[in-house]
């Protein structure tokens, strides 16, 4: 009977995905509504119950994937991968202004790069800081400051040490974690309530699923705006890091 | 039709990603540049021709609909197959860099939403801006 049932379960992963996602935001708007009276909003504990989540597969499976990685929850991971990601933050455009994107159309770009290099600056002092005092691991270990994307694309150009690509990886993995969790507290402090700062935030954080996530738990109508700049980030970034960045890094440091 | 919504979706996001694969030959770096935005600037080009034509009805808006409403499921279901682990584990300098990195951006979201905007505008140009996007997307 319970080989029937998981037999049943994994053959259809994305169904399975799909209830327990559901039965996950359901338990997180009962958890809202009783223990903060509804001002955590709802989605910011399910992204919380789902990182947590994804620690605990991670630490039963040893896998890189968290949840994705017990094969009777594998559908999650096509549920929330790139694919349907994608979709639905495309989807979120749909009723959006053009004109608010104009307008912001200047503080995007400035977001942009300005997110990129301070990233980077914050990454690379942190590594020099940690003894890394070479060219290429201080770019690597930047670069992974910048998003988990830029920091391999970049380690992977300047042939960087695996430990090195490691570490990069992990500042990545903690910055989009940290942008999931900490922006709807951090919201009401930095203006985050409109279009135009919707897309600064996006352009300066950069991480999709950061922004993606922390949008979302903010307030859902200014996923599309922050989504927009975002996506444009970490083509930036590869396209820097292992560039003006990198010549910029050995310049300063030598060697 | 719902999968006329469906569809127009799926052409959008296709045809942005491999817009997004182009400009990354393009400027030689390996990754899709922007991908999803340009995605994300056609559907929204392409639904208001549509719309403001009259070929657009609203079952096929159903179809656009149903997945904006998904999008925070979808992103729970992110958030479960993250390497969390990987990110605990990277240590004091992958933690420290990742939370400086977020914490000066963060402080600088105000000081560049500000660039372009004349100083005594803005309080009234963010309030509009609040009222005009929600009369705009009533999804979730």
């Amino acid at each position: 009977m319970f080989d029937l049932l998981t037999d049943v379960l994994v053959k259809n992963g994305l169904l399975t995905a799909f209830a327990v996602v559901g039965a996950t935001i359901w338990v997180s708007y009962w958890l809202s509504r009783i223990l903060t009276n509804g001002r955590l909003h709802g989605s910011a504990i399910a992204i919380m119950i789902g990182l947590a989540l994804a620690y605990a597969g991670g630490v039963s499976t040893g896998g890189h994937k968290g949840l994705a990685d017990i094969k009777l929850l594998s559908g999650i991971g096509f549920m929330g991968g790139a694919m349907l990601r994608d979709f639905a933050i495309v989807s979120t455009a749909f009723g959006v202004s053009f004109g608010e994107i104009r307008k912001a159309g200047l503080s995007g770009v400035v977001s942009l790069f300005t997110g990129v290099l301070l990233s980077f600056v914050v990454g690379a002092a942190v590594a020099l800081a940690f003894g890394y005092s070479d060219a290429v691991s201080m770019t690597t270990i930047g670069a992974g400051a910048v998003t988990y994307i830029v920091g391999p694309v970049t380690g992977a150009a300047l042939g960087a040490n695996s430990d090195v690509m490691a570490l990069s990886i992990a500042a990545g993995l903690v910055k989009s974690v940290l942008v999931m969790i900490g922006t709807p507290f951090m919201a009401p402090y930095i203006g985050l309530d409109n279009p135009r700062s919707a897309m600064v935030f996006g352009g300066l954080m950069g991480t999709t699923s950061g922004v993606a996530g922390g949008l979302a738990a903010t307030d859902p109508k200014l996923v599309p705006y922050g989504a927009m700049t975002a996506t444009f980030y970490t083509g930036l970034g590869c396209l820097m890091g292992p560039s003006v960045l990198f010549i910029a890094t050995r310049a300063l440091m030598g060697g | 039709m719902v999968v006329y919504g469906v569809a127009l979706l799926s052409a959008c996001m296709l045809a942005g990603l491999v817009a997004g694969d182009l400009l990354g030959i393009l400027i030689g770096v390996k990754a899709n540049v922007g991908g999803v935005g340009i995605a994300m600037l056609l559907l929204i080009l392409f639904s208001d021709h549509l719309k403001r034509t009259l070929r657009m009805n609203a079952l096929a808006e159903q179809g656009i609909l149903f997945w904006s409403a998904m999008y925070i499921p979808i992103v729970v279901a992110m958030a479960a197959q993250q390497d969390v682990v990987a990110a605990v584990k990277g240590g004091p300098a992958a933690l420290l860099a990742g939370v400086l990195a977020v914490v000066l951006s963060f402080a600088l979201v105000p000081v560049i939403a500000r660039i372009g905007q004349p100083a005594d505008a803005r309080r009234d140009a963010s309030q509009s801006d609040g009222a005009g996007a929600l009369s705009l997307k009533s999804g979730e």
